[in-house]
């Protein structure tokens, strides 16, 4: 009896140890995450995805060896909550090395903290646009694409479809908008190229939820605009494809933000999504690399959405292209500060900073333009800035732009500049690269 | 036997009139104090501080806001979040506004604006009672975030109406780590609940209770409805003013018109019912409950491990069951718990 118990004791010491060295070479990352609470379909999916990647770089052996380790903390998308859960992720498993909150309350709510406590975050295709000049924003990555980069791509596409941005002038356009400041953030880029082009910019809002918008449409339908932005979240958006489709409003002139162009905005329409635009940072369609979590990571067990159908879906890829970047970004920094062992923040900070995806690269993971090529440096900490518009057959989402669209980068730059010098002049920042 | 007051005599109105008249309950509080003010800041972990205490202490004021107007002046309201708002932004425009004001200051200045906004939001208290009041406070709520969203002035004229809150220095010292900013956060709430504590126990106080128990009867015998009813709006607002502040600028570190919205109304009300409706322990007790047993729940069942949509609903259930296992054994909130569990002992062992 004794020597049994001794022996367990033995084993469990052993395995202790054992954990202990493997966690010595684990990779921290913080996913402050949510999965109940009224935006939890873009949560569960977006989340699902980072973690199907690492689960899958796990199963083949980890980034040069190194596994990456996690923990997630449900934030009910409350900026409160968030804090909270940031502080007690920070220190867990010896420290997180990067946090990916997914929402702007709570990006905004700890962005003072990540350069003390030197943790990068990335905001991948949320605000703040201006973060994009890593020299005031060392530690925070707008990765891929921002809202600014966004509305002007917008407005080339819108012009485009007219044959050239200079045929938009006199035309009317409607951003019909969540009142936050979600909404608002393309305000400045929208009415910098309203002035340039010549076209008329209503701007109408709509209070949150925005599960009515009859008065919006009334007003839209009067208006007669020549196109529709919708910048909608959650419940906003399918209410207003139905709306739209009330008010005989062709949904081929309604050209949605990337989060109001998921499966889960135009399934609950139903009919009246057909023909609905949207934009997005990744083309739809099916990658080696879903096919490789299909088959490695569902097949084991391992895979985090319930809902199997899911995988591929506009979250779910999101959540892949974030696991992605997250790995390319590890990679990066080890090759600089010594493979086979984990980065510490600031030299993961680095390595989102001097990230290189190109197509070559791209080909190697299995998501050969499943998302624009990234190429990061200190003045651009977005990395490409562009993004495809894709459209809803009623069934799925197909893109409609074979080519990536950039948008006007030099008046985005100039925003970009302006903004982030005040904010470093408010908090008594010198503006500089770091090494 | 550690709680009675045997050969404790009082012989003056001073001594019988005291805060807290049984010399174990001093002790207990000087010893709280002392422990939250000396031992905490340096043994605490910043996550205690920053993610736990410093939010715990921040409601508490509020909810201590919401117990002056609710609990002791008997005015419902459903607009503590819009107050907290005004005192935030008012406090950003005066350090924003105002070169070289000091932060104290402008804190104090923050909440005589929110004690502004909530006389005028408490004329209807004139007028109407009980659950049409709180429909019409209700209105402070949507027209205060409301202007936020609309008039830019008021946010600084940044484009997307988030601003981020400015350093706290005071008198040349920053308070920018979690120990300072606790214990800035400490003292503020400790010094606010302590006049708190005095003011319904004044005659100030006395008019209230006098308002909310009969407010005829209380006119009859010559209390003046409008200058008691507005000035408890205004002790109230000025307290979830200073409290909006606080959080602003030493927790959330920006201010957002959003994060003011009704929810955070109704969690500053469950805390008062939670806590105990016209007590100023209650609205720690109640402050605490709903602060800290979600993120307890949450670490209880991270550490069994399980998945985190289970967990997320869990939690919710486990919390709801709470409240109302609760609510049906003590209606009258957790701090008459406590107080009947303090009667209790002092009978101890000889209850009757």
């Amino acid at each position: 009896m004794k020597a049994l118990k001794s022996l367990v004791i033995g084993a469990a010491l052993l395995g202790s140890l054992a954990s202990a060295a493997a966690q010595a070479q684990e990779q921290f990352v913080a996913l402050p995450s949510y999965r109940v609470g009224p935006y939890a379909s873009g949560g569960s999916g977006f989340y699902g995805g980072i973690i199907d990647y690492f689960n899958l770089v796990n199963a083949s052996g980890g980034v040069n060896g190194v596994k990456i380790a996690w923990e997630e903390c449900e934030t009910e998308y409350n900026p409160s909550r968030g804090v909270e859960c940031y502080e007690r992720l920070k220190t867990s498993h010896g420290g997180a090395t990067l946090v990916e909150p997914l929402s702007t309350g709570i990006a905004y709510g700890i962005l003072d903290r990540i350069p003390q406590d030197k943790i990068p975050m990335t905001m991948l295709g949320y605000g703040r646009s201006d973060a994009a000049n890593g020299k005031v924003f060392p530690y925070v990555f707008p990765l891929i694409s921002s809202y600014w980069s966004q509305a002007a791509a917008m407005i080339k596409y819108l012009g485009d479809k007219n044959g050239g941005v200079a045929k938009l002038k006199g035309k009317k356009i409607v951003h019909l908008y969540h009142d936050s400041a979600f909404g608002k953030e393309p305000l400045p880029v929208l009415e910098a190229l309203a002035a340039q082009h010549g076209f008329e910019l209503i701007k109408i809002p709509v209070a949150p939820p925005g599960s009515e918008q009859q008065a919006q449409w009334l007003q839209i339908r009067q208006a007669r605009p020549d196109h529709v932005i919708l910048w909608g979240w959650g419940v906003m958006n399918s209410v207003a494809i139905k709306t739209a489709q009330r008010n005989g409003f062709p949904r081929e002139k309604i050209l949605g933000v990337w989060w109001a162009g998921s499966e889960e905005d135009t399934v609950p329409s139903g009919d009246a999504a057909k023909g609905y635009t949207a934009m997005s940072f990744n083309t739809p369609g099916n990658y080696p690399v879903l096919d490789n979590i299909r088959k490695t990571v569902y097949a084991g067990g391992k895979g985090n959405l319930q809902d199997q159908s899911r995988i591929g879906s506009v979250y779910h890829m999101r959540g892949v292209t974030a696991g992605i970047l997250f790995v390319e970004a590890m990679r990066t920094a080890q090759a600089k500060f010594g493979k086979g062992k984990p980065v510490t923040g600031e030299q993961l900070r680095w390595g989102l900073e001097n990230l290189n995806i190109d197509a070559a690269r791209q080909k190697e993971i299995g998501a050969t333009n499943m998302f624009p090529t990234v190429k990061t440096s200190c003045e651009d900490h977005e990395g490409s800035g562009a993004v495809k518009v894709q459209q809803w057959d009623g069934k799925k989402w197909v893109p409609i732009t074979p080519n990536w669209i950039v948008g006007d980068r030099a008046l985005v730059r100039k925003l970009v500049e302006e903004s982030s010098n005040k904010y470093a002049e408010e908090k008594k920042i010198t503006p500089a690269c770091m090494k | 036997m550690f709680y009675r007051e045997a050969g404790q005599f009082k012989t003056s109105y001073e001594a019988d009139g005291q805060i807290l008249p049984i010399r174990q309950d001093r002790i207990a509080l000087i010893a709280t104090i002392a422990l939250a003010l000396l031992v905490l800041p340096t043994f605490a972990t910043p996550y205690m501080l920053s993610a736990i205490l410093i939010p715990f202490l921040i409601f508490s004021l509020a909810a201590l806001g919401l117990n002056i107007l609710t609990g002791y002046a008997g005015q419902l309201s459903l607009g503590t979040a819009a107050f907290m708002a005004v005192g935030a932004f008012s406090a950003w425009n005066f350090v924003a506004r105002v070169p070289g004001i000091p932060m104290l200051l402008a804190f104090v200045l923050g909440g005589l604006c929110a004690a502004a906004v909530g006389i005028a939001f408490g004329l209807p208290s004139l007028r109407i009672r009980g659950f049409y009041l709180a429909a019409s406070t209700l209105a402070t709520q949507f027209f205060v975030v409301w202007c936020l969203t609309k008039i830019t002035w008021l946010t600084g004229g940044s484009a997307s109406g988030v601003i981020t809150a400015q350093k706290i220095e005071i008198l040349g010292y920053a308070f920018d780590t979690p120990e300072r900013k606790y214990v800035l956060v400490l003292v503020v709430v400790a010094l606010m609940a302590l006049l708190a504590k005095n003011m319904v126990r004044s005659n100030v106080g006395r008019s209230w209770m006098a308002v909310r128990d009969m407010d005829v009867a209380a006119e009859v015998i010559g209390f003046r409805l409008m200058r008691t009813k507005l000035l408890a709006f205004a002790v109230s607002s000025f307290y979830c003013g200073v409290a909006g502040a606080l959080y602003a600028f030493a927790y959330l570190g920006t201010v957002e018109p959003e994060a003011y919205n009704l929810d955070l109304s109704f969690r500053i009300l469950f805390m008062i019912i939670i806590g105990g409706v016209g007590s100023i322990l209650g609205s720690f007790l109640g402050a605490a409950f709903i602060v800290l047993l979600p993120v307890f729940l949450n670490i209880l069942a991270h550490s069994l491990s399980l998945p985190t949509s289970v967990a997320s609903n869990l939690e919710l259930m486990v919390f709801g069951s709470l409240i109302i296992f609760f609510l049906i054994v003590e209606p009258h909130g957790l701090a008459r718990l406590w107080q009947i569990g303090k009667e209790k002992l002092r009978l101890w062992p000889f209850p009757h």
